[in-house]
């Protein structure tokens, strides 16, 4: 998204650029702050074990405080983990961003608990997402901050490495060694392997950190996020989005009709009409008469297309009246005959009935185009309330053949009906006759 | 053809205003130019009028407050000519309406028709005059969805139906499409027998006959 390449950085590990990007650098950042990070996990959860590890070590170690750090440890991992597991977990989260693109939702949490957000106690406990949350507590106390180190000591050992000769150039004679990981050089000659070696490895070095880096992320981000609930809720996410648009879409349609009908229309009327009074108490023949009458004429011509348009946006009949009123208007304008039935016994949801007046009037052209004055038209609608489905059905008898893939204007039809949660059938064998149904969801369950 | 009074309600401020100096222009006298249906009732009560126009949708539910009063005040008011304007065509309206008063005195025309000035006062007078104004729309969206009845008449015959169901008389159409009253005469013989509708020489029940016809056949 970003830099238009790798979304993760355990993604961007084969990507060829790596190198050159920023990953390396975003890895490096991540891999610094999982040090302080750790030490505070650390310090919440490993002091038992710290304080059994150095007692065993030093042989002061009785069997009873081994027994009372053991369980002092899992009391505090399994009592009081659950409570300071989630606040290291969300700055984790926003860590988390840096080297991995996709989206980090906030904790998830299931959709029907409503306990979780009224009553903490019990469900922070019962709650899996908790326990996920303190293993990765337990993590980031251990093997993330050691591998962090590792990742780091080898780039500033390559480092070292690569600028070891400029290092022992700048020593004065008779200055200590210089230690060089496992070895020590004391001149500039014996730099030279590990020069080379550090110039070498020094490309690997972007490549592990990110590699940590990533695979780090990926292990939070697995306990964290959770794969599954991760892309449910991104599909939740992405439908109720989608309906958001197709919401925000429908409520502007209607905003700019009612503009345009309160304001450029109205105004134009009355404007037409002072032509036409104009027009009368001037000579029809005079050069001023000529010209009202051409100003008065393409005044007439404009308000019928302002009236198009407006109806085409959105038809007042349906605003006003509801679908009954509408489809019957829909059908006076078809050339094709149209029998209309629509029975409902109350509105439904605007929307609903946009999309229900939307899928009539393209079916209605779709007739008219491909199968011809000839042919007639029955269209039925109903609203199955117990269902909480409003149902549309177009049928002709024309020859049939209609193929959504053909780009007939049913593809942009099916989506319009899908944006809805809606579903549409289409049956159209050769011979016909064509039948369009589509199936919109109403009502409280109809929201998404 | 002057001293016709006359009550406007119309919730568009701007196209109030250009009726009502549309109206004065041509001389009808205008009573009181009102913005929804509670105050029609009230100025036709308190001035008693000759002619109500009056916009459909109004405040507050803009659905059909204004045909509402209308037959209400048909209904009150014996002999009250009423015309309505609507922003589009809708037949259940003018079916409502054109049940009251034998249709006598009654006019349905769309908002956009008001530019057309001196058909639009033609078409008031001829309400007043106890006529019918049907929209030319209305008709024509009519007369073209019937096609089996009607592919029997010719495409003139068509014209001088599409004019009679507007309300106009025979003189009326033959100056329109340029031709005798008499031809007129013939060309509605025609469609009369054609259509199998009655003969009557009465502008008014020919028009209701003849909307009754399509309306019967759209249906």
């Amino acid at each position: 998204m970003r830099e238009n390449g790798p979304l993760t950085a355990l993604e961007a590990v084969t990507w060829p650029r790596l190198l050159v990007s920023r990953w390396p650098w975003r890895s490096l950042v991540y891999l610094v702050s999982t040090l302080p990070l750790g030490l505070v996990a650390a310090a919440l959860t490993l002091v038992p074990v710290v304080v059994l590890v150095t007692r065993w070590d030093a042989g002061t170690l009785e069997v009873s405080t081994a027994l009372v750090l053991v369980v002092l440890e899992l009391l505090l991992v399994v009592g009081l983990g659950p409570w300071f597991a989630p606040a290291l977990a969300r700055s984790e989260r926003r860590r988390l961003r840096w080297v991995d693109g996709r989206p980090v939702p906030e904790r998830p949490r299931p959709v029907d608990d409503v306990s979780a957000t009224t009553d903490p106690m019990p469900s922070r406990y019962a709650d899996p997402a908790t326990w996920r949350e303190v293993a990765w507590l337990l993590v980031l106390a251990t093997a993330a901050p050691a591998a962090a180190v590792a990742a780091l000591t080898f780039g500033l050992l390559v480092g070292l490495y690569a600028v070891s000769p400029l290092v022992l150039l700048a020593q004065r004679p008779g200055d200590q060694p210089v230690a060089l990981g496992f070895w020590s050089v004391s001149t500039v000659a014996e730099t030279v392997p590990f020069a080379i070696a550090g110039i070498v490895l020094l490309p690997v070095v972007g490549y592990v950190w990110t590699l940590v880096a990533g695979g780090a992320a990926e292990a939070a981000r697995r306990l964290l996020v959770g794969a599954e609930s991760e892309i449910r809720a991104e599909l939740v996410e992405v439908s109720r989005s989608r309906a958001r648009l197709a919401d925000a879409f429908d409520a502007e349609r209607r905003r700019i009709e009612r503009d345009l009908h309160d304001g450029a229309q109205q105004r134009l009327v009355s404007l037409t009409l002072q032509l036409g009074l104009a027009r009368l108490d001037v000579p029809p023949d005079s050069r001023a008469g000529q010209s009202l009458a051409t100003a008065h004429d393409q005044a007439k011509e404009l308000m019928t297309e302002l009236r198009e348009l407006i109806h085409g946006i959105q038809p007042q009949v349906l605003t006003d009246l509801g679908l009954p009123a509408a489809l019957a208007e829909l059908a006076d304008r078809s050339p094709v005959p149209v029998e209309v039935d629509a029975e409902l016994d109350s509105r439904p949801e605007p929307r609903v009935e946009y999309t229900v007046y939307f899928v009539v009037s393209e079916a209605l052209a779709n007739v008219a185009k491909h199968v011809g004055a000839a042919g007639t038209v029955r269209v039925t609608v109903r609203r199955a309330s117990r269902a909480g489905t409003v149902t549309v059905e177009v049928s002709d008898d024309g020859p049939g053949g209609a193929d959504p893939a053909r780009g007939s204007g049913l593809a942009g039809l099916a989506d319009r009906v899908a944006v809805m949660g809606g579903t549409m059938f289409l049956s159209s064998p050769p011979g016909g006759p064509t039948t369009l149904r589509a199936e919109l969801p109403c009502g409280p369950e109809g929201a998404l | 053809m002057t001293g016709i009074s006359v009550v406007v309600a119309e919730d568009g401020v701007l196209l109030r205003a250009g009726l009502v100096g549309l109206l004065e222009r041509f001389g009808f006298e205008v009573r009181a130019a009102v913005d929804d249906a509670d105050a029609l009732r009230a100025a036709v009560a308190s001035h008693d009028p000759d002619l109500v126009i009056t916009d459909i949708r109004m405040p507050p539910t803009h659905t059909d407050e204004g045909l509402r009063a209308a037959v209400e005040l048909r209904g009150a008011y014996p002999g009250l000519a009423v015309v309505v304007l609507s922003q589009y065509v809708q037949h259940s309206y003018a079916a409502d309406l054109f049940g009251t008063g034998e249709g006598r005195g009654v006019g349905y025309l769309l908002k956009d028709r008001v530019v057309d000035v001196e058909e639009f006062v033609d078409s008031l007078r001829r309400v007043c005059a106890g006529g019918t104004a049907v929209d030319p729309q209305v008709v024509g969206q009519l007369v073209r969805r019937q096609d089996d009845p009607l592919s029997a008449l010719s495409a003139r015959e068509r014209d001088v139906l599409g004019l009679v169901a507007e309300g106009h008389s025979n003189g009326s159409i033959a100056r329109r499409l340029f031709v005798t009253e008499a031809t007129v005469g013939k060309h509605v013989g025609n469609i009369f027998v054609k259509l199998r509708l009655p003969q009557t020489d009465d502008t008014n029940r020919r028009v209701l006959a003849v909307l009754a016809h399509l309306a019967g056949q759209g249906g």
